[in-house]
């Protein structure tokens, strides 16, 4: 109980979806619960993926070119669409990764000088 | 490539709908399984990870139908979704959906008709390259007042020597000519022009050769080129044809090329092209009677041709000698300018004027029409206000339901604009009929994509306008209210009825507008058939046109021994009362304006008398026509064979001249300062030779045979017309006999052209007919919707107040006060119209001043007898519901709700 108090779990930052599931997808091919979940355990439950968002997210992401999606028979023996990074989507992260680090080193130092 | 990808998964998965589905149906549910199978993974027990996987995620119902809401193509689905729900809805109701897409197809369609005519007529360019070089060729002549002066070969050989500004230069007429060597002579239609013409229409014949200069040559071959369609009829589209030959008025002229099927001579269906063979030699400053067509280099504007010409207009009197009597100052003095103009506003003519105002009128029906439809869709709105507010508290977005009821109008609009297409394609037929009206460029009036792009925008644009207003009124219900009132509003809500009341003031006021036009044109139609044209019972007078040729009949004398055997034969005709002959029938065209020196008169050395209408006439013209005999008497042919030396003149004219008819009598005149006098015998009322629109023309009547006329020895005049009354006139058979008559005495005739009087009368009245015709239709339209418009309204607020009227009754209120109450609200709302009208009318009338006769635009009795009416009718409108709740029987009014 104690350890559930100090996690406050958070929808995913706005805008910043998109950048989690193509990281997330960099490690390696995985469907769509697989990719909320991992994410969960990755940021130690502070972010809380909601399914929806998730879902309509790995449609756009596949309709930008990003993605690739394949129906696969999963190691439990359930079907699964598995999704994976193509070329351009390892640059779009890169891209999107550089741009991200740039923005919170700002907000960091905006916030330590008012500290 | 994203792109790509995003359109073809978008399009497939619109056309494979159910395969899309399924397939996010699928990966939810694999998600669902997974996410349960974690819990599961986690210990829980099945039954409690299915538990936990619901709390988790929510229903696979709503997931699906979030994720699925992803995409393009889910928009135009939304769409699609939204129109079969307006359709269902509009099918549900069909009286009023009836009802508003026929109101609307009328409008539209009337819109629709009318700017076709307005895109074949006035907007679409010439069908040839590069039109906006083209210039028809005129010159004014203040000195002489005339105000818009023709060609003259004159001035053509000059042009075509100095110009600087012009491509090429063309003269030309047209008329017809007779075919001979077969069976019948055949009369054609031609256009006779110098060779440049086809060069500056920028036409190819589909075969042969231009015409050269050479065609041009009066001492050449004669040559002509054939229509298409005189080709294919007379020739069979024999290829062979070029280098044959056809005897055209007794001359043998050979065939060297044929018209693509495509050309039209702007308005002129012409058969045949021959070329104009002036001789240069013999050219001399007169007969300014031909017209002239340029194309200006690139770049050119009218202006700097038009200095072009009026540099090289003085040039022509140095090369180019005065007819006989006439001086080089009289040409001086007529003060001849360029008068330029493009080909098209040639063309077109003073129509666009017309046009637009029919087109204002048409386009308020249409807003007439469609405040009466954003009323219904008012009414209807207002009785969903419950399901609507229901929606809204259950979350349904202010934009969702927008969009719905936008859509329904919108729906409504697309499938009246295609009904109103069909009406104007009618519509046009009608419009574009012959004998209705002559409309320049007919050929060109078609429904196009440009119409068709119109139809649209104006069906979709005004249904999105009609369509906002309910939008706008009810999209943000006040929830609480309108649940809470549960349908039994105590009394409707105050600005909804202002809006109604709104929209019907509107409806009046723009009603009243098109009453009032439509007001003065029948004011102008009846003023026209008022004007005397200088004869009676035009449909009793037949009208035979007939040439003879100068190389048929040489001499004149035994042309107009014909003419008057051929006069016998024809009075000899079964019911004929009265015949006679004239150069030109009243307002059939072919003008001719020539000097009138008066002896009594001084005219300065060299200058030039007044022009005057010359016409030549045989005994008897004026009792066949009824024209009124005012002073003297008519000549006799014994006048004509003495030489012809009288004439007769119009009333006009000799008060012009002498200040009195009777001043007239004995007086001598002539055409010129070395011609013999000639004796004013006989003066006649005034005739409207151009129209009864039009001012009536000072009018000279010579005798069809004269000596030492116009310079001439002896002249006869060759084309003439015959005028015969009788009560058969228009018959087939009279037509018959007539043309038998005129056989025997001179078998070499064409079929001659005939008509009755009635005809050329009408025709001259054709335009303000039309328009009258036009405006009529909208504005009965206008009155009929406007009172349906305050019908509606005061009967949905007697449905609206039946309680309250069932009060009132039950405490004792008279019937006639409940009923007076009503028709006044209806009284106030059409005053307040009708004034708005009033205002509206005198700003917007004056913009058809041209089309009115003798009527002031803000002629008072026309607005009082309009707005008079408008009033009355809408009494009776408010009167019809009104009387409704007199019949509501208290007791049920108050069980009722």
């Amino acid at each position: 109980m104690i350890a559930s108090m100090n996690r406050t779990n958070t929808d995913v930052i706005q805008g910043t979806l998109d950048m989690l599931i193509l990281k997330t997808l960099s490690l390696e091919p995985m469907h769509g619960f697989g990719i909320a979940r991992r994410i969960e355990q990755i940021t130690d439950n502070v972010f809380k993926v909601n399914a929806g968002s998730l879902l309509t997210a790995l449609q756009r992401l596949e309709r930008n070119g990003w993605l690739n999606a394949d129906w696969q028979v999963t190691e439990n023996s359930r079907r699964a669409r598995v999704y994976a990074l193509t070329q351009k989507g390892r640059k779009q992260l890169h891209e999107e990764t550089a741009d991200w680090q740039r923005r919170s080193a700002a907000i960091s130092r905006l916030l330590k000088a008012q500290a | 490539m994203s792109i790509g990808r995003n359109l073809v998964r978008g399009f497939r998965n619109l056309v494979r709908r159910k395969h899309a589905d399924g397939d996010i149906a699928d990966e939810v549910d694999s998600f669902i399984a997974e996410a349960k199978a974690d819990f599961e993974a986690r210990g829980f027990t099945a039954e409690a990870a299915a538990r936990a996987t619901r709390m988790a995620l929510g229903s696979s119902t709503a997931l699906r139908e979030e994720v699925r809401f992803y995409g393009w193509e889910n928009m135009i689905d939304g769409m699609f979704q939204d129109l079969r729900y307006a359709l269902r809805r509009l099918r549900a109701t069909p009286a009023f959906t009836l009802v508003s897409i026929g109101t609307l197809a009328l409008g539209l369609g009337a819109t629709s008709a009318i700017f076709s005519v307005i895109n074949g007529v006035l907007l679409k360019p010439l069908p040839y390259a590069h039109p906006e070089q083209l210039v028809a060729v005129w010159m004014t002549a203040p000195g002489v007042k005339i105000a818009d002066l023709n060609m003259a070969p004159s001035v053509y050989f000059t042009m075509c020597d100095e110009e600087r500004a012009f491509q090429a230069v063309s003269i030309f007429a047209t008329g017809s000519t007779t075919v001979t060597g077969k069976t019948h002579p055949e009369e054609v239609r031609a256009v006779f022009a110098t060779h440049e013409l086809l060069p500056i229409l920028g036409v190819q014949p589909q075969l042969g050769r231009f015409f050269a200069a050479a065609d041009d040559d009066p001492k050449g071959v004669r040559t002509a080129m054939l229509s298409d369609g005189y080709w294919r009829s007379h020739f069979g589209g024999d290829r062979s044809v070029l280098g044959r030959q056809l005897l055209i008025e007794g001359n043998t002229v050979s065939i060297i090329g044929v018209l693509p099927p495509s050309f039209q001579f702007m308005d002129h269906k012409a058969d045949l092209l021959i070329p104009m063979r002036f001789d240069r030699a013999k050219t001399n400053l007169g007969v300014f009677s031909y017209q002239g067509v340029g194309r200006l280099k690139p770049g050119v504007t009218l202006k700097q041709a038009d200095a072009d010409l009026a540099r090289m207009l003085p040039l022509v009197a140095q090369r180019f000698p005065p007819p006989a009597g006439y001086t080089v100052k009289m040409f001086d003095d007529a003060r001849i300018a360029p008068n330029l103009r493009l080909l098209k506003d040639d063309l077109v003519g003073d129509i666009g004027n017309m046009l637009w105002v029919v087109m204002a009128t048409v386009g308020i029906v249409l807003l007439i029409a469609c405040a009466n439809v954003a009323n219904l869709l008012l009414v209807r709105t207002e009785a969903r206000q419950q399901e609507l507010a229901v929606r809204a508290a259950l979350g349904a977005g202010a934009v969702r339901i927008a969009r719905e009821l936008l859509f329904e109008s919108v729906t409504l609009g697309a499938i009246a604009g295609a009904v109103g297409l069909g009406l104007s394609r009618a519509g046009l037929k009608l419009l574009t009929a012959p004998d209705l009206v002559h409309l320049p460029r007919s050929g060109d009036i078609r429904i196009d994509g440009w119409v068709l792009l119109f139809t649209l925008i104006v069906s979709i644009g005004f249904s999105l306008l009609f369509g906002l207003i309910p939008v706008l009124r009810h999209v943000r219900p006040r929830l609480a209210n309108t649940l809470r009132s549960g349908g039994r509003s105590m009394s409707h809500s105050k600005d909804r009825q202002q809006v109604r009341s709104f929209l019907v003031i509107f409806q009046v006021a723009l009603a009243l507008v098109l009453l009032v036009t439509s007001g003065l044109m029948i004011r102008t139609f009846r003023n026209l058939h008022h004007v005397d044209p200088g004869f009676t019972n035009a449909q009793e007078i037949q009208t035979v046109r007939i040439g003879i040729p100068d190389e048929d009949v040489k001499e004149p004398e035994r042309v107009i021994h014909m003419q008057q055997a051929m006069l016998e034969k024809v009075r000899a005709v079964n019911g004929v009362i009265s015949a006679s002959v004239i150069s030109s029938v009243p307002m059939g065209g072919g003008e001719s304006n020539d000097p009138v020196y008066a002896a009594d008169k001084t005219y300065r050395e060299g200058t030039i008398a007044p022009l005057r209408r010359y016409k030549s006439i045989a005994p008897a013209y004026f009792t066949t026509m009824g024209q009124r005999l005012l002073a003297g008497r008519d000549l006799t042919w014994a006048d004509i064979y003495n030489g012809g030396e009288v004439a007769v003149v119009s009333e006009n004219t000799a008060r012009d001249i002498w200040g009195a008819p009777e001043a007239a009598l004995g007086k001598r005149i002539r055409p010129n300062q070395k011609d013999n006098w000639r004796e004013v015998i006989g003066v006649v009322a005034d005739e409207r030779a151009d129209g009864v629109d039009k001012p009536a023309p000072t009018i000279v009547y010579w005798p069809l045979l004269t000596k030492n006329f116009e310079s001439e020895p002896l002249v006869v005049e060759r084309y003439i017309s015959f005028v015969i009354r009788t009560p058969r006139a228009g018959s087939v058979s009279l037509e018959n006999e007539i043309q038998k008559a005129l056989w025997s005495v001179y078998s070499n005739l064409p079929l001659a052209k005939t008509d009755t009087l009635q005809t050329f009368y009408s025709r001259s009245l054709a335009r303000t007919s039309f328009t009258l015709l036009l405006l009529a239709i909208a504005g009965g339209m206008a009155l009929l919707l406007g009172l349906v418009g305050i019908y509606g309204v005061i009967s949905y607020s007697v449905s609206q107040r039946t309680r309250e009227i069932g009060i009132r009754l039950a405490l004792g209120a008279p019937i006639a006060q409940v009923t007076t109450a009503f028709v006044r609200s209806g009284l106030i709302l059409s005053a307040i119209g009708c004034g708005c009208g009033l205002a509206a009318a005198l700003m917007l009338v004056p913009l058809m001043k041209s089309l009115l006769f003798s009527v002031s635009p803000s002629d008072p009795l026309t607005y009082a007898l309009t707005s008079g009416s408008l009033i009355l009718a809408a009494a009776l409108a408010s009167y019809l519901p009104a009387r409704r709740a007199t019949k509501v029987d208290p007791v049920e009014a108050l069980r009722a709700e």
